[in-house]
């Protein structure tokens, strides 16, 4: 009875779950999303808890009196509240994507020991294998994902580690892993020493690896990894419930498993790259490894910020492509207020976010809306594209790969065929950038030295502060000088 | 950059900044200025010496006393005719020339198609020419054609000229003593001053209707509020370089009749065809014959003859049927000081590209589209016409380099190619189809079970995440993060073995899956918190 009610509660979560995800799927609903995500944890965990609770009841002598199993379960969740709920409150929004590679980490991790546990309890043939994939799965979301949070958090280099003969290493680590858990499935009936060895250089392979292949992958592939690393930890969670046949684990992981999976693809998809060529990793190395096919010569033009006020007051159209520079400045804020200020004057001012613009799919999206930019005027790149042949003013800040020609005008180039941001369609292109250094990509910009972009150069939010200090000034400016002239 | 050579003789050589001479025109009537007071504080910037010659903004309202504090020294005119560079909205007359130096260069309309005898009697003075009215019409270039920005004015222009003839308000209007109806414009050639034409009737509330021969321009007639008329096999083909070429007999005949039928309609006609300086005859006598009293036509092709039979260049005509008809040629004149602020900073622009180190030297490089184009003579040599120049202003001129592929031959070949990946994606899914059959038979039932809520949930994840917008990516992410943090529930259920090392390991497990749960929810809901939809 009481276990039917558990798996009751567990049918009617994993539908919470699957509504919970569709919601997030638009804006108009998402909150809606959000709050069944958390009603059905609360419905997940409350069935978990009483049948955590009953078998303790059952079972006096294996397991541990229901009230110290009561007190654990508390003690648990008091832990991942009180450490969960101050990071969620504090991080900064700039801060996301670590925030997201380190939450995989921990799902990994989990996988990780719930797998050694699921093994202490012994089983057959299939339950070996599943326990051995969870293990391995989790293993190298864990350190894949500290290695994403080290990146991310520049607490290590973002170029790529490419070893001597790297894809050979990690196809390498795969046989040995199929070859252990081979082994490990025929000794490993009974938990016993060896058994137990062997789990754990499966883990340990795994943990090598998942540390290799993702310090493989360049900063600018990032998005990638963190949706592919989201997807593994559902994969985990999954492999999890397969173990402890655990319906509701199995739906909940394969959610997660394909969403990431589908973000993963979309990124790929907007960076022409397969999906294969982002996990081998080495791309975007700095150093020359990518060869600049076509020189790219010219005069670049520079503006000063308060030139730049003057062409944004007189303008009816302004659309700003922003990219990583803009998260790394901080200056989503200065821009909001720019922005609010244009359109207060009158000035059409619209975003134009790239799918791979940031280090997570969505992150500009996201840095824009804590500045209190309205999500209905940040449109996306297919949106978008076609507006910039009538606009006045293009801003690109801190993007550059994702506004580069090359990807279409350029066979030659190492991001040929990549759709981008058409800017340089607009009647005048003002670029943000600290110096004339290539992208992530290592690809000299063709735009920069064209006749209709100018280059404003500084830090970004210092730039953009400087404009909006132009800009009351701008309108007697402007009557001045038509006096004047 | 091997042509590349400074303007100055090769015996002198200049370590001083080069002068700029801005004379005063001297054509009657004109009250245009090759250089305002702001540019020649650009001028100056790029490290010339300016000098203007008393009165010279006189007519366009820059007093002398501006163009010192910008930093120009204001002289006679016989200091501004003998600078190293001399810039000047018209070409230069008789006397102007004896006062140009050897070796000087000469920034100014030349008309070079129109006058080659200017051009060689410079050539012959071994006067540097650059013709402003000969700049190629590729995008690079556009910052620096004359010829854009006075045809802009000019259109302009025509339209405020015919406001004040046309004895009837431009929008239409309804009022309590009954409604007038808005004015007809017609106008003929969508050029740059053709847009600006039709642009700013529109704006005054006319209905505008406009024709031109190019049918790629029909896009920006209509962005600009104005109606493009078709007429039946007049359209021709896209231009190579930019300009509308001569029109067949055949097309003469068809577009004639609808001139005949638009002129008859309209209140107002601005025509502005002009094909190389000399404009085509479009509307005969007849046809302004059959206008209403009180029409109003500008002809903007006067200059080169006029469009209209019965235009006389520079002045206002009165038909017998009271049509009038306005040839004025000096409409850019008639608003200096906009018009002389715009071609100054033409100037700049040209100067800018030919002074690549910003020290005041200039440096021609002919091997340069643009600077080729609008070379007329050099050195005792006539330079025009320069060699054709293929532009982009024709989008079909695009992608000369692909070979080209005939489209027939590219369908077949991208159907076989779309045809193959299908068959490779039916196999590869019968194969994983199958893997899964013969896995499942041999999977004992628990797993069976398990694995049918696996690939269902799979489906499910990827339709219901396949819609999702980008800009809810990362909330989706932390709230996926949080839900899978349900990993929790296979630990808690561990958590109360006796084993202490199971129940150590259940306890970090479900202690870190925990904070996944918490912060994914809270930060997924502070991050949807943030989204604002426009008040």
């Amino acid at each position: 009875m009481l276990l039917h009610f558990v798996q009751g509660l567990y049918i009617v979560a994993g539908v919470l779950f699957i509504l919970s995800l569709a919601g997030l799927s638009k804006q108009d609903t998402a909150r809606m999303g959000n709050v069944a995500g958390m009603v059905g944890m609360v419905l997940a965990l409350g069935a978990t808890i009483t049948h955590s609770l009953w078998l303790s009841s059952q079972d006096p002598t294996g397991r541990r009196s229901v009230l110290v199993t009561l007190l654990l379960i508390l003690l648990v969740l008091a832990i991942g509240a009180s450490i969960g709920i101050p990071i969620a409150r504090k991080v900064e929004m700039t801060q996301m994507p670590e925030l997201i590679a380190m939450l995989h980490s921990f799902v990994g991790m989990a996988a990780v020991l719930v797998g050694f546990n699921s093994f202490s309890e012994g089983g057959d043939a299939v339950h070996l294998v599943e326990v051995a994939l969870g293990v391995f799965i989790g293993a190298y979301t864990f350190t894949g994902s500290i290695v994403a949070y080290l990146k991310l958090s520049a607490k290590m280099k973002s170029a790529p580690l490419t070893l001597p003969g790297r894809n050979m290493l990690n196809l390498g680590a795969f046989v040995v892993f199929f070859v252990l858990m081979v082994w490990f499935v025929v000794v490993g009936k009974t938990p016993s020493g060896l058994g137990w060895a062997l789990i754990l250089v499966i883990a340990a392979l795994a943990f090598a690896l998942g540390f290799h292949m993702v310090a493989a992958i360049g900063g600018g592939d990032m998005p990638v990894v963190v949706s592919m690393l989201n997807s593994y930890s559902g994969w985990a969670a999954a492999a999890a419930g397969f173990m402890l046949g655990n319906n509701l684990l199995i739906i909940t992981g394969s959610l997660v498993g394909s969403s990431g999976a589908i973000l993963s693809f979309i990124m790929c998809r907007a960076m022409n790259r397969s999906f294969v060529s982002v996990i081998l990793g080495g791309f975007g190395s700095e150093g020359g490894t990518v060869l600049t096919s076509a020189a790219v010569e010219g005069e670049h033009h520079e503006i000063d910020a308060a030139s730049t006020a003057q062409l944004l007051w007189d303008a009816s159209s302004v659309i700003i492509t922003p990219g990583y520079g803009m998260a790394v400045a901080k200056a989503q804020y200065p821009v909001a207020d720019l922005t609010a200020r244009l359109r207060a004057h009158g000035v059409d001012v619209k975003f134009g976010v790239h799918p791979v613009a940031g280090r997570l799919p969505g992150h500009m999206n996201v840095l824009l809306a804590e500045a209190k930019v309205p999500y209905d005027i940040v449109l996306e790149m297919d949106e978008i594209n076609p507006d910039f042949a009538h606009t006045d003013v293009v801003l690109v800040i801190g993007a550059n790969d994702t506004v580069n020609p090359a990807a279409l005008d350029d066979p030659g180039s190492p991001i040929a065929g990549m759709p981008v941001l058409e800017v340089w369609n607009a009647k005048q292109v003002v670029v943000f950038k600290r110096s004339m250094a290539t992208g992530y990509a290592g690809v000299q910009n063709p735009l920069f030295f064209k006749e209709n972009t100018a280059m404003l150069f500084g830090d970004a939010k210092t730039r953009v502060d400087d404009i909006i200090a132009a800009l009351p000034a701008a309108e007697p400016a402007a009557t001045g000088a038509r006096t004047a002239s | 950059m091997t042509s590349t050579m400074t303007a100055t003789t090769d015996d002198e050589v200049t370590v001083h900044a080069m002068t700029i001479g801005v004379p005063k025109e001297n054509r009657p009537g004109e009250r245009l200025v090759a250089a305002t007071p702001k540019t020649v504080g650009q001028l100056v910037a790029l490290g010339y010496e300016v000098h203007v010659q008393e009165g010279a903004g006189a007519a366009a309202n820059f007093p002398d006393e501006e163009y010192t504090a910008a930093g120009a020294v204001v002289g006679p005119a016989g200091d501004a005719w003998s600078a190293d560079i001399v810039t000047a909205v018209n070409a230069p007359s008789e006397a102007d020339l004896a006062a140009l130096r050897t070796g000087a260069t000469l920034v100014s309309v030349l008309g070079p198609a129109a006058h080659p005898d200017l051009v060689a009697t410079l050539a012959e003075r071994g006067v540097t020419a650059l013709a402003l009215d000969a700049v190629p019409r590729i995008s690079r270039a556009q910052a620096l054609d004359v010829l854009s920005t006075m045809s802009n004015v000019a259109g302009y222009r025509a339209v405020i000229e015919s406001a004040e003839e046309y004895g009837g308000m431009f929008g239409g209007q309804v009022t309590a003593a009954g409604k007038t109806a808005p004015a007809s414009v017609f106008v003929i050639g969508a050029g740059v001053a053709g847009l600006a034409a039709l642009g700013a009737a529109a704006s005054m509330g006319a209905q505008v209707r406009a024709f031109d021969v190019r049918p790629e321009v029909g896009e920006q007639i209509e962005s600009m509020g104005a109606t493009f008329v078709q007429a039946k096999a007049a359209q021709q083909e896209v231009s190579a370089d930019g300009y509308a070429a001569a029109l067949t007999a055949e097309q003469e005949a068809l577009t004639q009749e609808m001139y005949a039928a638009e002129t008859a309609r309209a209140d107002i006609v601005i025509t502005t065809a002009l094909v190389r300086g000399t404009a085509p005859r479009t509307i005969t006598a007849a046809m302004v014959a059959a206008m209403r009293p009180g029409s109003v036509i500008v002809d903007l092709a006067a200059s080169g003859g006029g469009n209209c039979e019965l235009t006389v260049p520079g002045e206002r005509v009165v038909t017998d049927n009271g049509v009038v008809i306005l040839g004025y040629t000096d409409l850019t004149s008639r608003m200096p000081k906009h018009t002389s602020q715009l071609f100054g900073t033409n100037v700049v622009n040209l100067l800018k590209l030919l002074t690549p180190a910003k020290d005041g030297q200039l440096v021609l490089d002919l091997e340069d589209p643009v600077q080729r184009g609008m070379t007329v003579a050099r050195a005792g040599e006539v330079l025009w016409p320069p060699p054709p120049v293929q532009v982009s202003a024709a989008p079909a001129a695009a992608a000369p380099a692909a070979p080209v592929e005939d489209p027939a031959v590219r369908a077949a070949r991208e159907a076989a190619a779309a045809k193959a990946s299908m068959r490779k994606r039916l196999v590869s899914s019968a194969v994983a189809a199958a893997l899964v059959v013969l896995a499942v038979t041999f999977s004992p039932a628990s797993f069976v079970g398990a694995f049918t809520v696996f690939a269902l949930a799979v489906v499910v994840g990827f339709y219901v995440i396949s819609g999702v917008s980008h800009s809810l990516h990362t909330p989706l992410m932390a709230q996926t993060n949080a839900i899978s943090g349900i990993i929790l529930v296979g630990a808690l259920l561990q958590i109360g073995s006796t084993d202490p090392l199971v129940m150590g390991m259940s306890f970090v497990a479900a202690s870190i899956a925990s904070i996944n749960i918490f912060g994914g929810f809270l930060v997924s809901y502070r991050m949807l918190g943030m989204f604002k939809k426009e008040a």
